[in-house]
């Protein structure tokens, strides 16, 4: 009976002796998977900026639909010509790959300013909003993933559940909206909106240049007023992005632990008479947590979506916000580029966590 | 006697056909035979799932009739509507800043929804597996570039290129099927490759197999046994994914709304864009603008969300809970994929508390910690 078990794939489970053997691929060193894998950015980012570029030009140029209806017909045909949307689609295409290839993703036409400026001004908000979400997650998702599986099938097991469902079938903004008519207008706890109050934000701009992370700038004035509110500010967005990458991670925990418990070396120390809570503390937890690496790498695409709306829903000013800005300014060239941008930050990151993911797990070898 | 996708992480069992071949074809649906099969709380949230979506379809199809107002009805008779009223008789929901009524524009607002979700999903699961189809089974430098291109456009946050593509085919100002096609054809090129990725795995499984062969031998060409042998035994796993990309297809379109960037109005309820419009109304303590568009996404994303997870987690043994028998305690036959004992043995729940020894005895004392 016990083969039921042991013969059930062991799926991300990391018992190299529960593995079939067709699997297992002779050779593969560290060294040219990360080769391999550092080689594969660039078609990935190729394909992403091709993917962009095709699906904006199909149909139409920028200036036509930004301007289109709102200037008369040689205006239009003069304003395509001076920016050289008039040439064939190919030339325009070799054009722009090789501008993005040196670094350059176009300048917004609305202010004229590069979109890698407009990133690195406004990312600092989003990479300080993407963080507060990635540790809420980290510690909701985790531990009740855990516990979840500890307690399978029981009360708490169907509840936690439950709830890890609902969380990531809310969207963010619906979520943030809930949250912010809960505790900052019904109970008045927190604040509305915004990355930090009036006052705050002056202090922080007396006190110079600063990172654009407003944390780390309010620990640097020194004052704990200003700190203090930074962190209130930043609770319910945390908390409205933050749960529902939290929920997508409670349920991986669960699954993976319970795929760990039954694999054949969990199998054999319970059939020695460990005990269950010890065999899920020594043998089954850090086991199952390998595979959770791999997936914050793909929930870097779905927090930078989810920053968007976040941001839309508590006005913090960050580069979703200023995306959407730019949305309703119908600067298409900003919009495209900031697009493009935040496609390659998701592929280096992607990168990242496979490299991280291949150093902590012998097997991920090509 | 099982087999895991790699990339999905699904784990799906084939030594054994899921169900016995003489039951009948309405027993062997995908979501039918997963309801006969499964017990206890598993079968509860597919259940819940199921009635939650048969809800929206219905609703869906319906709007006119069970709508008391249309979605841009602004008076009835003489009277206006007014803007932000509170629930009444007239308007069980109040009425939006625009002076919609709230419950008509949430009910109309199934419509879109379902449509992005036929769009969305008929366009990527016909491009996804014929590709999937052909690619695997003739491999080769084409196979491993498709692979390529799918691992790429995996990882591509779909909500922006939504946006992306709600600027060329409407210039952002969208009538109905100009919001829900940038929708739909934004996520298929996301879902594509998924579909894709699932269907080439089955494939290169598949066409290893030794009736491939024999019709191989007996001169059948490559693509009749690509419909009649390969694609027939290549589609277990389709049903989970679309059940997971019905929810995501909701949601993008409820954030492309959300933007700005969704459908106008006068064309067609959306709930992203009503969310949108009350976000300002939530600072000032009006609930019922916000509440009404939110929950309806939050419970049609919910019930697709529900069977998909009950379909997957049904389809993998690590996580599937069995109705429990003497027979499967004797034999390890009823505990593959589709053995449906009757009787329970007393006092054990289900096969998996036979399954290791502590367990048994232990009755999970060492799990109360």
């Amino acid at each position: 009976m016990t083969s039921l078990t042991t013969d059930a794939p062991s799926g991300v489970a990391p018992a190299p002796d529960a593995r079939a053997p067709q699997r297992r691929r002779p050779g593969g060193k560290l060294g040219s998977y990360l080769l391999v894998r550092f080689l594969l950015i660039f078609p990935t980012i190729f394909i992403l900026v091709t993917t962009v570029f095709v699906l904006m030009r199909a149909t139409g140029d920028p200036i036509t639909a930004s301007l289109g209806g709102r200037l008369t017909a040689d205006q239009l045909a003069e304003r395509i010509e001076a920016a050289g949307y008039d040439r064939p689609i190919f030339v325009q295409y070799l054009e722009y790959l090789g501008r993005v290839f040196r670094g350059d993703f176009g300048s917004s036409i609305s202010d004229n300013r590069p979109v890698t400026e407009i990133v690195l001004t406004y990312g600092a908000a989003t990479l300080e909003l993407a963080f507060y979400a990635m540790l809420v997650a980290l510690v909701v998702g985790i531990p009740l993933g855990r516990i979840a599986a500890a307690r399978r099938d029981k009360g708490v097991d169907a509840s936690l559940r439950i709830s890890g469902i609902l969380a990531y079938a809310t969207p963010v903004f619906f979520a943030g909206i809930l949250l912010k008519l809960v505790f900052s207008v019904w109970l008045g706890w927190l604040p509305v909106a915004g990355r930090a109050s009036t006052d705050t934000q002056i202090e922080l701009q007396r006190n110079g240049a600063g990172t654009g992370i407003y944390l780390i700038d309010a620990i640097s004035t020194g004052s704990p007023e200003a700190v203090l509110d930074v962190l209130e500010h930043a609770i319910l967005p945390a908390l409205a992005l933050g749960l529902l990458t939290g929920g997508i991670f409670l349920r991986l925990v669960r699954t993976n632990v319970i795929g760990t418990l039954n694999t054949g070396y969990v199998e054999a120390a319970r059939s020695r008479g460990v005990n269950e809570r010890r065999l899920l503390r020594q043998h089954a937890w850090r086991p199952a947590l390998v595979p959770i690496i791999t997936v914050i790498g793909l929930q870097v695409a779905l927090l930078l979506s989810g920053a968007v709306l976040t941001e839309k829903t508590f006005e913090w000013k960050g580069l979703g916000f200023q995306l959407v800005q730019y949305l309703l300014a119908r600067d298409f060239v900003a919009v495209q580029g900031i697009v493009v941008l935040l496609a390659v930050v998701v592929a280096l990151t992607n990168f990242v966590v496979d490299v991280i993911a291949a150093l902590v797990d012998p097997r991920i070898r090509y | 006697m099982a087999d895991l996708i790699p990339e999905t992480g699904l784990v799906v069992a084939h030594a054994t056909p899921p169900t016995p071949e003489h039951t009948s074809l309405w027993k062997r649906l995908p979501v039918v035979h997963q309801v006969r099969t499964s017990v206890g709380l598993q079968r509860t949230m597919l259940l819940v799932g199921i009635v939650l979506t048969l809800v929206f379809l219905f609703v869906a199809a319906f709007a006119p009739l069970l709508a008391p107002y249309g979605y841009a009805q602004l008076s009835s008779g003489d009277v206006n509507f007014g803007a932000q009223q509170p629930p009444s008789a007239e308007h069980w929901l109040g009425t939006t800043v625009g002076g919609y009524d709230v419950l008509s524009r949430t009910i109309w607002g199934a419509r879109p929804a379902f449509l992005v979700i036929v769009a969305a999903v008929v366009l990527s699961i016909f491009i996804g597996v014929v590709v999937g189809l052909v690619s695997g089974y003739f491999g080769g430098w084409v196979d491993r570039v498709l692979v390529v291109i799918a691992d790429a456009l995996f990882a591509f946050p779909s909500l922006l290129l939504a946006i992306v593509v709600a600027i060329v085919i409407s210039g952002g100002q969208s009538s109905m099927w100009g919001g829900v096609m940038a929708a739909a054809i934004s996520l298929s090129v996301v879902m594509i490759p998924q579909y894709f990725r699932v269907v080439r795995a089955e494939v290169v499984r598949v066409k290893a197999e030794a009736f491939v062969e024999s019709a191989r031998v007996i001169g059948s060409g490559p693509v009749r046994i690509m419909g009649r042998h390969v694609l027939r035994n290549s589609t277990r796993t389709l049903p989970l994914i679309l059940t997971l990309n019905c929810s995501e297809a909701v949601l993008t379109l409820a954030g492309l709304g959300f933007l700005g960037f969704g459908i106008e109005p006068t064309k067609a309820g959306d709930w992203g864009y009503d969310l949108s419009r009350s976000l300002s109304d939530v600072t000032s303590g009006i609930w019922w603008t916000a509440v009404p568009p939110g929950l309806a996404i939050v419970l049609t994303v919910l019930g697709a969300t529900l069977v998909g997870e009950s379909l997957n987690d049904l389809a993998d043994p690590r996580l599937r809970t069995r109705r429990a028998a003497k027979a499967a305690a004797l034999s390890p036959v009823t505990a593959v994929p589709g053995g449906v004992a009757t009787d329970r043995v007393p006092g054990v729940e289900s096969i998996d508390e036979l399954e290791g020894p502590s367990d048994l005895f232990d009755d999970d004392e060492g799990l109360r910690s």
